[in-house]
C-alpha cells in the first residue's frame, strides 16, 4: 500500500477517495450497458425488460434457424478472415520494409499507411461506393475484403512495427554471419521473436473488419451483409431479442479477442522479463 | 563522384570499400521501399483513388454540359445582362429534342432543380410540349409560349452556371452560399441553407461529448497510473473491454437501456423519483450518452500513459518544498499531463466529428450530425455533389486536427526521450 502511505493530509485522503467513488462510477458506466443487455437474451418473453418472466434458450434458437442471421454471422467470418490474411501479408511487409527505410519522406508515408484509421468511415465508405461502383466491386465479397484490408492494415502496420522496433537486429546479422540466406534468419530467427507481434496485429485486424458496418451499410448487397450490418437494420426496424442473442455472440468473440492479446501480451512481458 | 577522387589519390584501397558499402546500402534501401510498394499501391487503389475521386465529385459539373451541349456552347458568348440571344433558344429547342430522345434530359433536370427549384417542371413541360424543332427565327418565341420562364434571365443563368465542366456550387452549398444572377456570393435562401447549423452541431455535440469523456476519463487514468501494476491491470479490464466490444452491441445496449420501458426509467420509477417515463433516448441526451460510453477509451488511454510516465518523485519534491497537494496538483501534477489531455481531446474530437452509426441509431431528426447527410445524398437522394462536397468540407476539418494530433504526439515522444 505505497499509495495510502503517502497520503498524509485529509485533503489528500479525501481527493483519492472522491477519485475511487468517481471511478467506480465510470467503470460501472463503461461495463453496466454491456452486462445489463445480456440476460435479456436468455428472457423467454419477448420484451426487452427486466424483470425477465422466465429464463430460456429461444432467442439463440431463433438466431440458428434464422438463415439470415446465420448467412451474416457467416459473411463477417469470410470478410474478416479473408481481410485479415490480406492486410497481414501487406502489413507485415510494409513494417519490415519501413524498419529499415531511411528517408526524409518516411513521415510523410507512414502517415499516409496509418490515414484510413483517421479518416471518417463515412467518406471512405462514400469515396469506395463511387469507385468501386463502376468496375462491378460494390455488392461483391471482393469489394467488401478490399475495403476492410485498407481500413485493418495500419493496425497491422502499428503493431507489427512496434514489434520490430523492440527487434535486436543484431539478431539477424548473427544469422547471416553464421550463413543464413536471408529467408532462412527470416524463418529460423526473425519469425519466432515477432510471432507475437504479428498475431496481436491479426487480431486487430480480423477485429476491425468485424465489427465495421458503414462500409457495408454502402457496399454490401443482401447476400453479404455482415453481423453488425443485420443489427444495425435489426435495430432500426424492431428490436427483437434475437439482437441480444447475436450482441452476446459478439461481445463472446471480443472477449475472446481481447483474452487472446492481453495473454499474448504477457507473455511478451515475461520474456522481455528475462532476457533483461 | 569528385569526393571519390580526390580522396582515391591518396588512399586508393578505401574508395572501393566505401562505394561498395554505399552501393550495398542503396540496394538496401531500395529493398526496403520494395517491400513497402505493395501496400501504397493497395491503398492508392483502396482508399486514396476512392477519396480523390469523391474530392473530385464535388466540383465535376458536366450534367448539363452532356445533355446540352450546345446550349451551353452558344451561352458561353452571353453577357448575361439581357436575355440571350435567339441563336441560343434555337440552340435549347434543338438539345432539349435531342435529349430527350436519348433520356439524358432528366439528368441535366435534376441538376438544374438544385441550382433553381422547379427547373425540372419548367424542363420537363418543355421537353413535352416541344414538338418539333421550331422554324428558324421563331424559337425564342416558341420557348417563351410553352413556358414563360424562358423569357427570365435567371433561367439562363442557372443553366449558363450550370454549364461545368467544373463548378464551386456544391461546395458553396455545403457552406449555404450560393450565386446570384450576377454571379456574386451570397448567403442561400433559408430553406436550403441548413448545413452551417448541421456542421455547428456537428462541432457541438464533438465538444460535449470530448469534455464529458475528459471529465469522466481523467480520474479513471489517474486511479489506473497510481495504483500499483497488479490491480490497475485487473481494472484496466473495465477499460479494455467496452474498447473491444462491437459499437453495435454497445449502441444498441444503450438503447435497451434507456428507452421508456428501459432499465433506467424503471429504476427510476422504482425509486420512486419519476412517476411518467423520462425521454432519455431518440434526443441530444441519448446521443451524447452514448458516444461517451464508446469514446472514453480512447481518452483513457493516452491520458493513462501520459500519467504512467510522470515520476512521483516530482510530488515528493514539490511537498517536501512545502507545497500544499492542491497546488502541488495543479503546479506540478496537472502541467505534465497536459500533452496527453491535448492528445486524448483531439483524438476523441476528430473521432467524434465522423460518427454516423451511433446518432443514426439513437438520435432524433435534430441530432443528426454532417455524416448522416453525406450518407444520404449519396445513398437516398443521389445528390452526389452535395454529398462529396460536404465530405470534403469534414475531411478537410479532421486532416487539420490530424495535423495538429500528430505533432501534438511528435512532440510529445520527443521530450520523453529527453527525459530518459
Amino acid at each position: 500500500m505505497s499509495d495510502s502511505a503517502s497520503l498524509r493530509t485529509p485533503s489528500q485522503r479525501i481527493a483519492w477517495t472522491v477519485t475511487i467513488v468517481v471511478s467506480t462510477l465510470v467503470f460501472i458506466f463503461l461495463i453496466a450497458p454491456i452486462l445489463a443487455i445480456m440476460p435479456l437474451s436468455f428472457s423467454s418473453g419477448s420484451y426487452l425488460t427486466y424483470p425477465l418472466p422466465g429464463l430460456s434458450l429461444r432467442w439463440y434458437d431463433d438466431f440458428i434457424n434464422s438463415p439470415r442471421w446465420m448467412n451474416s454471422l457467416k459473411n463477417s467470418m469470410i470478410i474478416g478472415v479473408a481481410s485479415t490474411v490480406l492486410s497481414m501479408i501487406l502489413g507485415t511487409l510494409a513494417a519490415l520494409g519501413l524498419a529499415q527505410w531511411k528517408s526524409r519522406f518516411k513521415p510523410l508515408v507512414l502517415a499516409f499507411v496509418l490515414s484510413p484509421v483517421v479518416v471518417p468511415g463515412v467518406i471512405t465508405a462514400v469515396g469506395l461506393y463511387f469507385f468501386f461502383a463502376p468496375i462491378g466491386l460494390t455488392g461483391s465479397y471482393l469489394g467488401l475484403i478490399l475495403a476492410h484490408t485498407a481500413l485493418a492494415t495500419p493496425f497491422v502496420v502499428i503493431t507489427v512495427g512496434a514489434t520490430l522496433q523492440s527487434f535486436d537486429t543484431n539478431l539477424a546479422r548473427a544469422a547471416a554471419s553464421l550463413g543464413a540466406s536471408p529467408l532462412q534468419a527470416f524463418r529460423r530467427v526473425i519469425l519466432p521473436l515477432i510471432l507475437p507481434g504479428l498475431a496481436s496485429g491479426a487480431l486487430f485486424a480480423f477485429a476491425t473488419s468485424f465489427d465495421e458496418v458503414v462500409i457495408v451499410l454502402f457496399m454490401a448487397g443482401p447476400e453479404q451483409r455482415t453481423l453488425p450490418r443485420e443489427m444495425f437494420s435489426g435495430i432500426r426496424e424492431n428490436i427483437s431479442p434475437t439482437i441480444t442473442a447475436a450482441a452476446v455472440i459478439l461481445t463472446t468473440v471480443s472477449v475472446i479477442l481481447l483474452a487472446t492479446l492481453e495473454g499474448l501480451r504477457r507473455r511478451n512481458e515475461r520474456l522481455k522479463g528475462s532476457s533483461g | 563522384m569528385t569526393d571519390a577522387l580526390l580522396t582515391g589519390a591518396n588512399a586508393s584501397t578505401e574508395v572501393p570499400l566505401k562505394r561498395r558499402l554505399r552501393r550495398a546500402e542503396r540496394t538496401r534501401q531500395v529493398k526496403a521501399l520494395a517491400l513497402v510498394l505493395p501496400l501504397l499501391v493497395f491503398l492508392l487503389f483502396t482508399f486514396a483513388g476512392p477519396i480523390a475521386g469523391m474530392l473530385w465529385r464535388a466540383v465535376d459539373d458536366r450534367e448539363v454540359r452532356q445533355a446540352l451541349p450546345q446550349t451551353v456552347a452558344a451561352l458561353a458568348s452571353w453577357d448575361g445582362k439581357d436575355l440571350p440571344n435567339e441563336a441560343a433558344y434555337a440552340a435549347l429547342a434543338s438539345d432539349i429534342q435531342v435529349a430527350r430522345a436519348s433520356g439524358t434530359i432528366a439528368i441535366a433536370a435534376k441538376r438544374l432543380n438544385y441550382a433553381l427549384n422547379g427547373f425540372r417542371t419548367i424542363l420537363t413541360s418543355t421537353a413535352r410540349n416541344l414538338k418539333a424543332v421550331p422554324e428558324p427565327g421563331t424559337a425564342k418565341e416558341t420557348l417563351g409560349k410553352i413556358n414563360p420562364a424562358w423569357r427570365e434571365r435567371t433561367t439562363w443563368t442557372t443553366i449558363r452556371d450550370a454549364g461545368g465542366p467544373v463548378t464551386g456550387f456544391y461546395l458553396l452549398a455545403a457552406l449555404d452560399l450560393t450565386r446570384n444572377v450576377d454571379g456574386a456570393i451570397i448567403a442561400a435562401p433559408p430553406d436550403q441553407a441548413i448545413y452551417r447549423d448541421v456542421f455547428g452541431r456537428t462541432f457541438l455535440i464533438s465538444l460535449g461529448v470530448t469534455a464529458l469523456c475528459l471529465i469522466l476519463g481523467f480520474p479513471v487514468a489517474y486511479l489506473l497510473a497510481t495504483l500499483p501494476p497488479g490491480r490497475s491491470n485487473l481494472l484496466m479490464i473495465f477499460v479494455l473491454l467496452p474498447f473491444w466490444t462491437s459499437l453495435l452491441v454497445r449502441t444498441c445496449a444503450w438503447i435497451v437501456l434507456l428507452q421508456s420501458k428501459g432499465v433506467v426509467n424503471d429504476s427510476l420509477h422504482w425509486l420512486g423519483i419519476i412517476d411518467e417515463p423520462l425521454r432519455l433516448i431518440y434526443n441530444r441526451f441519448g446521443v451524447c450518452v452514448a458516444m461517451t460510453h464508446v469514446l472514453l477509451p480512447f481518452m483513457i488511454l493516452p491520458l493513462y500513459s501520459s500519467m504512467k510516465a510522470i515520476s512521483p518523485a516530482y510530488m515528493r519534491a514539490a511537498a517536501s518544498l512545502g507545497a500544499p497537494p492542491l497546488t502541488a496538483f495543479l503546479r506540478i501534477y496537472l502541467p505534465q499531463t497536459l500533452p496527453g489531455i491535448g492528445a486524448g481531446s483531439l483524438l476523441v474530437f476528430i473521432l467524434a466529428l465522423g460518427y454516423y452509426i451511433t446518432p443514426a441509431l439513437v438520435g432524433g431528426a435534430a441530432d443528426q450530425m454532417i455524416s448522416y447527410f453525406i450518407a444520404l445524398y449519396t445513398t437516398e437522394t443521389a445528390n452526389w455533389g452535395l454529398a462529396s462536397a460536404l465530405g470534403a468540407v469534414l475531411l478537410l476539418a479532421t486532416i487539420l486536427l490530424a495535423l495538429v494530433y500528430g505533432k501534438l504526439v511528435q512532440g510529445q515522444q520527443v521530450t520523453g526521450g529527453m527525459k530518459n
